[in-house]
């Protein structure tokens, strides 16, 4: 167990650092350096300033010296200046971070909450209209855009309230927050939950089939019984396992979200990064994100551990 | 032929994604000849125009119509999905092939990068390769290919080691074929069909990746009518004064998308036994 | 004495793609207290089937029991509402599964598997419960069984497995006991352990057992009275020692035929005669039946009669019963 859990530390590390290579490596095989794109779309040309910039950033370095900068700084929480702002890297990102993950937090639950029960019920009710309905409905849910399913639901904002629910400044109370959150959380969690739902549905089915399910009907046990005390926890596990894959998933859905509904969290500022070609702050973030994710998978990995005995006690 | 009626009945959604996609293939080939007007042609007049007799699906701020951008909007996301979906299944067969086939440090090598790359969303992957080549169709196509190969490479590979050991390739070894040839004639051919449920089933996704990019502006650029970018140009302000701006490019997607997702499903279920419900 | 089991007409079908398939038709048989009735035959002629629909548990749809009753003390469990059927799994009735590999629930220990089923028929409270779920595992010669109980499924070997598979099956002291190749899956010297085990337990608690196997030779040590099944019918009915010494059917000379002996197989050259007899042929498909007996096309002594109509079953001898035109 404890093997186990340096090892896939190690191999965290590994991966890590590799997503860090590919990055500082991939921001810089665009033609010209940044300096040039900054002078251009500043739309100065004076090579002295050029030159000042250059050495301010560093730009003349070798390749691997600044990449060594740049790591050993993040390992001092240093991580560099925005081009844009000129502020600490640090600075922009920490104040966003709570933001997303408030809204990932909730739609992930919101994805959970609708996605498991559904899946349940569809499987259950296997070939039934409620069955086919239910998977239509999931299908749509993997179908749609987010971030037009996030303009639908702007639009019937309009329509019925006579107002859009747009971030404009951050919220006091707890209750607040949540009322700010809940519709780009359900916009984005709807894809997730479609997902989940399909994944549960399938494994129970699966589970279902199996000779403990016919096992405890032989003993006596109501469906009911068997359905959630016997198959329910069997087929839950592998669905776990995919809440891994899903943050990674629910991302994407972040990215678009926020811009749509004008959430200032992270996930936005990434592709605002992008745009104002801020590599710092791009290198950075992206550092961040799959920090982000292979963390949440090393977690799913041992709960999963944690729940099933098989694991747990070896097999 | 006697097939179809067969297919019909045994996947009937399945058939049902097929007819969606096939419509929006054939709309795509034929886009000059069913559009209804030139989907470049700018008019001040028809500024924001509502659906009506000329403009069915009304006009965007430029006044170009809507309709027709749709059609030819079809060409763009087919073009990108199918070129991104073959790159990355092509690619990623033939790392999974190698991987299984030449094992040792190559393979861990292989597998080391797949996880790298598993590390980042597939849109944040997308994102910063736009990022680094710059908004063009082909750099579209590409950003979103790369983060397939590993997904196609996995797959591929652990499908490559359990065929190894079936007794017809090992008769086939046994023949003193060689291994390449063995790989080539007997394990590939075996790969297909994963690989084509695969390959459907990320057809959906990497539609919707083309449809996000150019929602955010970092996708295909101008002069090419992208139903992302026809949204992220409508974005929050049409929702109040122009909402056919957001309702039928968003519309084209789902279905698309959806059709995609049911033909996947469908052929799932009819080619691999294993994963049917 | 009045049998505790007693099963008759039975008629259970699937609604296919391909059509209906009759895969129980019209079977009988009582099973007494204490007694051991086994149901011989190969895979796919009902037997399991039979096991299953007097459960209840045959998946519907695609099942359904069409007729017949299934009377435990008296009561028919075919009429009875889910309710009070479930009730009677457990226990009234009990079944123990061919997998123990895969029959036990891998999320649960077996001690719970065990009180789960004790709390719900006996309605014990949950302490009590487990210290029965204790001594049942040890009732099966379970070592430490206090330690046993708080294990899961995959700590234990697949004969542990199975005997814990029949303390749970024995937990509420049911009236029958169905034993759907209860040792198939265990090596050879865990299989005799076994059928030891649900010996001594039987005549401890007087249960009925209702044995299903293809195996002729845990017939012959364990079961009383045999039912021969083939293609969802009876076709031959006795007690042990008549059926083994002057088998009937010829599918059950054929059965007994292909049984290897010791001895017979010394050296490398056989006579024909010595050479271990198979049955020619496959069971034909439950869907597409022969119009006479189903076993006509296999056999050497079928004429034109056998191949056009159903031979009854009915007494040959005394006690000894066939479905055959030729016996």
């Amino acid at each position: 167990m404890l093997a186990y859990l340096i090892r896939r530390l190690l191999l965290m590390v590994v991966t890590l650092l590799g997503v860090s290579i590919a990055i500082f490596l991939l921001l810089r095989i665009v033609p010209g350096n940044i300096a040039d794109i900054l002078l251009d779309s500043a739309g100065m040309i004076d090579p002295a300033e050029k030159a000042k910039i250059v050495t301010d950033l560093g730009l003349d370095l070798p390749l691997p010296v600044q990449y060594w900068h740049w790591l050993s700084g993040l390992f001092h929480g240093d991580l560099g200046y925005s081009y844009v702002s000129e502020k600490p890297v640090i600075e922009e990102i920490l104040p966003r971070i709570p933001i997303t993950a408030r809204l990932a937090g909730l739609a992930l639950t919101f994805a959970i909450c609708a996605g498991v029960p559904l899946g349940v019920i569809s499987a259950v009710r296997q070939n039934t209209k409620l069955d086919y309905f239910l998977r239509i409905l999931s299908l749509s849910g993997l179908s749609m855009p987010a971030f037009w399913l996030g303009l639908l639901i702007l639009m019937a904002c309009v329509k019925w309230f006579g107002s859009i629910p747009i971030y404009d400044r951050a919220p006091a109370t707890f209750g607040a927050w949540l009322a700010m959150l809940a519709i780009p959380a359900a916009s984005v969690g709807f894809r997730s939950s479609a997902l989940i739902m399909r994944l549960t549905r399938s494994s129970m089915l699966e589970v279902l089939r199996q000779d403990f399910v016919r096992t405890a009907k032989s003993k006596g046990l109501s469906d009911t019984a068997v359905t959630y005390d016997h198959a329910l926890r069997n087929a839950v596990l592998p669905v776990i396992t995919t809440i891994g894959v899903e943050t990674a998933f629910l991302f994407g859905g972040l990215i678009v979200t926020e811009t749509v509904f004008n959430i200032p969290g992270v996930a936005r500022f990434l592709v605002e990064a992008i745009r104002w070609r801020d590599y710092p702050m791009v290198q950075n973030l992206v550092m961040f994100i799959a920090i982000v994710v292979v963390t949440v998978n090393l977690i799913v990995d041992l709960l999963y551990m944690v729940v099933d005995p098989r694991i747990r006690l070896g097999a | 032929m006697s097939d179809i009626g067969y297919y019909a009945r045994r996947y009937p959604l399945g058939v049902a994604g097929a007819i969606i996609m096939t419509l929006f293939v054939l709309a795509a080939i034929f886009a000059g000849v069913v559009a209804p007007l030139d989907p470049f042609t700018t008019n001040a007049k028809a500024s924001l125009a509502g659906p009506s007799g000329v403009y069915w699906m009304g006009a965007d701020m430029m006044g170009r119509d809507v309709l027709s951008r749709l059609i030819h909007g079809a060409r763009v996301s087919l073009a990108v999905a199918l070129g991104a979906t073959m790159i990355g299944s092509g690619v990623g067969a033939a790392v999974g092939l190698a991987c299984g086939y030449v094992g040792g440090w190559f393979d861990l090598l292989v597998q080391r990068v797949t996880e790298i790359m598993q590390a980042l969303p597939l849109l944040v992957m997308a994102l910063v390769i736009t990022a680094s080549l710059g908004p063009s169709l082909r750099n579209t196509i590409i950003a979103i290919a790369i983060p397939l190969i590993p997904t196609v490479a996995r797959v591929i590979r652990s499908n490559v080691l359990s065929l190894r050991e079936l007794p017809f390739v090992e008769a086939a070894r046994a023949t003193g074929m060689s291994e390449w040839r063995v790989a080539i004639v007997h394990v590939l051919p075996n790969t297909l069909a994963p690989l084509i449920v695969l390959a459907t089933a990320q057809l959906g996704s990497t539609i919707l990746t083309e449809a996000s990019l150019s929602f955010l502006g970092l996708g295909v650029p101008e002069p090419y009518p992208s139903w992302g970018r026809m949204l992220s140009e409508s974005a929050a302000e049409y929702v109040r004064t122009a909402p056919w701006l957001v309702i039928y490019p968003g519309l084209a997607i789902s279905l698309i998308v959806f059709g995609s997702n049911l033909m996947g499903d469908a052929l799932r279920d009819a080619l691999d036994p294993r994963q049917r419900d | 004495m009045a049998p505790v089991l007693e099963v008759s007409g039975l008629n259970t079908v699937f609604h296919t793609r391909r059509g209906l398939v009759r895969a129980v038709q019209d079977v009988s048989f009582s099973v007494e207290a204490g007694e051991t009735l086994a149901i011989v035959g190969e895979s796919g002629c009902g037997k399991t089937i039979t096991a299953l629909s007097l459960m209840r548990l045959i998946p519907q749809p695609p099942g359904e029991i069409v007729s017949g009753s299934v009377k435990v003390d008296g009561t028919d469990l075919l009429r009875l509402d889910d309710r009070t059927m479930r009730q009677m799994r457990g226990g009234k009735i009990a079944m123990i599964f061919q997998e123990p590999m895969t029959a036990l629930n891998p999320l649960m220990t077996v001690g719970k598997q065990i009180a789960e089923m004790v709390m719900l028929h006996d309605g014990l409270p949950k302490a009590a419960a487990k210290n029965r779920a204790v001594e049942m595992l040890q009732m099966v010669r379970i070592p430490e069984p206090a330690r046993r109980a708080k294990e899961y499924p995959h700590q234990m070997s697949g004969g542990m497995r199975q005997r814990a598979m029949i303390a749970m099956a024995l937990a509420c002291k049911p009236k029958v006991l169905v034993a759907d190749e209860p040792t198939t899956a265990l090596d050879v010297t865990i299989q005799a352990q076994i059928l030891d085990l649900i010996g001594d337990l039987q005549r401890e608690f007087g249960t009925a057992v209702l044995l299903i196997t293809h195996d002729l030779g845990v017939v012959a040590e364990t079961a009383q009275r045999v039912v021969v099944m083939y293609a969802g019918r009876k076709v031959e009915e006795g007690s042990v020692s008549d059926l083994f010494a002057r088998p009937l059917h010829p599918y059950l000379r054929g059965l007994l035929g292909s049984i290897p002996r010791l001895g017979s197989a010394r050296g490398l050259a056989l006579s024909p005669d010595e050479r271990l007899r198979e049955i020619p042929g496959m069971v034909p498909a439950l869907s597409d039946l022969p119009p006479g007996c189903a076993f006509a096309p296999r056999c050497a002594q079928a004429d034109a009669k056998c191949h056009a109509q159903i031979p009854p079953f009915e007494a040959k001898q005394a006690n000894h019963f066939a479905a055959c035109w030729q016996a």
